[in-house]
C-alpha cells in the first residue's frame, strides 16, 4: 500500500509539472515582476539608477490625465455594451429556443461574427463606417431616413466613435454570449413552464418568475465576462482610432501599450497593469458576493 | 381558444421578423466584405454607401492576385496556423495532464497547487501582457514562433475544465484498470483520454478561438515579418500604400474562409464547446 501511494506522488507531481511551471514562469513570475517594478522608477534608456519610489508611479498615473479618460472610456464601454449585449445574447437565445423553423440556421449565422478576428472586424468595419457616400452606414441610414440622415465620419467624431466601437464588438460578441444563454435556458426544467401556464401565467409572467430567476447564474456569468472583455479593449481602438479623436476612445490597455512602447515607461506601465489587475478582481469578487447573497436569498 | 392561437400565431410572426432582422445585421457586413473582395478597386469606393455595395455588379479575382504579389500572405497564413496549432495541441497534452493529476492522483503539494491555479482563473491576459513582454526580452525570445506558443501552453481555464470533466468519469473504470497492473501513464492514454473525447473536443475549440484572433501579443514581440500571424498582418496591410480596399476585402477574405469552413463542418462542436464554458460556473 505505502509503495503505490509513494509511485502515485511522484507521479502525479510529474502530470501537473509541465502546467505549474508554464503558470508559474510565465503568468505568476511576470505578474510578481509587474509588481516589483510599479514601486520604481524604472525608465528604458533612462540615464537614472533605478531605485524605489514608492507610490509615486501609482500617483503619477492616476493623475494622469489620459489614464484618467481611459478607465472613464472603459466604463462607459461597460455600462453600454454589458447590458446591451447581455439582453440581446438573451433575447436571441430565448427566440431561438422556440420550435422555429431554420433555428439551426439562424445560430448559425448568429454565431459566425465569434469566429472573426477582431482585426479582421475593425478592418471590415472601418469601411463599414467610411465617411459621406464611401460608407454603407452612411448609405443604409441615408436611405432609411429618406435621406433624414446627414452622413458623419464615424470614426473621427469625438461623440461617434466609442459608441461605433461598441457596436462592432456587440456584433462580433454577441453570438458566444447567446450560445451560453441558449445552454442556460435549454437547463430549465420544462415542468417549470407547464406549471406557470396551468396557474395561468402569460409569456411575460413566466419569463419573469422562471426563466429569469432559473437562468440567474448564466446571467450573472455572462454578465461578469462581458465586463471583463470590456475593461480588455484594445484591438478595435489600435486599429481604428489609435485612441482618438482627442482621447474620445483611449482604454486602459491602449494607455498601458503606449506607455509601453512609445515612452518605454517600465515602471509607470507596471502599475497601469497592477491597476488593471486591481479592476479585475475587484468585478470578479462583486460577482461572487452578488451570487452568494442571491442564494442566500432563493 | 381563438384567439389563443391567433396570439401565437402572431407571436411567430414576429419571431421570424425579428430574427430575420437579426440576421441581416450579422450577415451584412460578411457579405459586404466577400462582394467587395471581388470588385475593382475604384468601385469599391464609388458602389460602398448604396445598396449596389450588397451585389457583385462586376466580378474578378484580381484583388486576390494582388494579395500575393504586394504580401507574402502565405506564410502570414502558415504562421497563424503553425502557433495556433501548437498551442492546441500542446495545451490540450499538458493541461489535461495535469487536470488527472488535480483530479484522481494524490501527491504532496496537490491542494495547495490546485489553488494556485484557481486563483490564476480571472487574471487576464491583458495583466500580463507588458511585464511577460519585458521577460520574453530577458529570455532574448522576441521575433520567433516560441514567444508566441510556449506561454500559452499551460492554461488555468483549460485545466479547471478538463478537472471539472474528469470528475464525472467513474473512479471504478481506473480502479479495474490498476487492477489489471495499469500504471498512471497507461491509464491516463488508453483509458482516461478516449473517455474525455468531448472534453478535449471542447477545449480544443476554445483554445482554437481564444488565440486564433490574437492581435495585441504579436505586435508586442513581433515586428518581423517572417513570423507576423494573420491579424496584425491585416492590420498591417490596411495601411500600406496604395490603399486598395478590395486588396484588403481579398485578404479578409482569404483570411476567414479556412475558419468558416472548419466552423461550418464542426459547428455542433463549436457550439456545445462554447456552451459548457458558461454553464460550470
Amino acid at each position: 500500500m505505502k509503495r503505490i501511494s509513494r509511485s502515485g506522488s511522484f507521479d502525479g507531481l510529474f502530470f501537473a509539472a509541465p502546467a505549474i511551471l508554464g503558470l508559474f514562469l510565465f503568468v505568476a513570475v511576470p505578474f510578481g515582476i509587474a509588481i516589483v517594478l510599479s514601486f520604481t522608477n524604472l525608465r528604458m534608456g533612462s540615464p537614472l539608477e533605478t531605485r524605489f519610489v514608492g507610490w509615486e508611479q501609482y500617483l503619477r498615473v492616476l493623475g494622469d490625465e489620459a489614464f484618467r479618460r481611459a478607465l472613464f472610456n472603459n466604463a462607459v464601454f461597460a455600462l453600454v455594451v454589458v447590458p446591451v449585449q447581455t439582453a440581446l445574447a438573451l433575447g436571441l437565445a430565448l427566440l431561438l429556443n422556440r420550435q422555429l423553423r431554420g433555428r439551426v440556421i439562424f445560430r448559425t449565422l448568429f454565431f459566425m461574427p465569434v469566429v472573426f478576428p477582431m482585426a479582421l472586424v475593425a478592418v471590415v468595419w472601418k469601411l463599414l463606417l467610411a465617411p459621406g457616400s464611401e460608407g454603407l452606414v452612411n448609405g443604409l441610414l441615408e436611405s432609411l431616413t429618406l435621406g433624414a440622415w446627414t452622413p458623419r465620419d464615424f470614426l473621427r467624431d469625438p461623440w461617434l466613435a466609442l459608441p461605433s466601437i461598441m457596436v462592432m464588438s456587440i456584433w462580433q460578441g454577441v453570438g458566444f454570449q447567446m450560445v451560453i444563454m441558449l445552454a442556460g435556458r435549454q437547463g430549465v426544467p420544462e415542468q417549470l413552464y407547464e406549471a406557470a401556464s396551468v396557474e395561468g401565467a402569460g409569456p411575460w409572467r413566466q419569463f419573469l418568475h422562471v426563466t429569469l430567476p432559473q437562468m440567474k447564474n448564466t446571467i450573472f456569468f455572462v454578465v461578469v465576462v462581458t465586463t471583463i472583455l470590456a475593461f480588455r479593449l484594445f484591438d478595435q481602438v489600435d486599429i481604428l482610432t489609435k485612441g482618438g479623436p482627442r482621447l474620445a476612445t483611449t482604454t486602459v490597455m491602449y494607455e498601458t501599450v503606449r506607455t509601453t512602447f512609445a515612452e518605454a515607461r517600465v515602471a509607470r506601465a507596471a502599475a497601469m497593469t497592477v491597476i488593471f489587475f486591481l479592476i479585475v478582481v475587484v468585478l470578479a469578487f462583486l460577482q461572487r458576493k452578488l451570487l452568494r447573497e442571491e442564494r442566500e436569498v432563493s | 381558444m381563438r384567439t389563443r392561437s391567433a396570439f401565437d400565431w402572431v407571436s411567430l410572426a414576429a419571431s421570424h421578423a425579428v430574427l430575420l432582422v437579426c440576421t441581416a445585421v450579422f450577415v451584412l457586413p460578411i457579405a459586404f466584405m466577400v462582394v467587395a473582395s471581388f470588385k475593382p478597386d475604384d468601385l469599391v469606393l464609388r458602389e460602398a454607401g448604396s445598396w449596389r455595395a450588397l451585389f457583385p455588379t462586376e466580378m474578378s479575382f484580381q484583388n486576390y492576385f494582388n494579395v500575393f504579389d504586394r504580401v507574402n500572405f502565405g506564410r502570414f497564413f502558415v504562421n497563424s496556423v503553425l502557433i495556433t496549432g501548437s498551442i492546441v495541441v500542446g495545451g490540450l497534452l499538458v493541461n489535461s495532464m495535469a487536470a488527472y493529476a488535480f483530479s484522481r492522483m494524490r501527491w504532496r503539494g496537490r491542494d495547495f497547487c490546485f489553488g494556485l491555479v484557481l486563483a490564476l482563473l480571472i487574471l487576464p491576459f491583458e495583466a500580463i501582457a507588458v511585464p511577460l513582454f519585458y521577460q520574453m526580452i530577458e529570455f532574448g525570445w522576441r521575433n520567433s514562433y516560441r514567444v508566441q506558443i510556449v506561454p500559452f501552453i499551460a492554461n488555468a481555464f483549460s485545466i479547471y475544465l478538463f478537472y471539472s470533466f474528469f470528475l464525472q468519469i467513474p473512479k471504478e473504470m481506473e480502479e479495474a484498470a490498476a487492477m489489471d497492473g495499469a500504471g498512471a501513464w497507461r491509464t491516463f492514454f488508453t483509458l482516461i483520454i478516449p473517455l474525455a473525447k468531448p472534453a478535449f473536443a471542447t477545449v480544443a475549440i476554445l483554445t482554437f478561438l481564444m488565440h486564433w484572433g490574437n492581435y495585441l501579443w504579436p505586435l508586442m514581440v513581433v515586428d518581423h515579418e517572417t513570423y507576423r500571424p494573420l491579424p496584425v498582418a491585416i492590420a498591417e496591410f490596411q495601411t500600406l500604400p496604395p490603399i486598395q480596399w478590395g486588396d484588403i476585402m481579398a485578404f479578409g477574405v482569404m483570411m476567414i474562409l479556412p475558419v468558416l469552413a472548419v466552423f461550418l463542418i464542426f459547428q455542433k462542436g463549436f457550439v456545445r464547446g462554447v456552451a459548457s464554458s458558461g454553464i460550470k460556473s
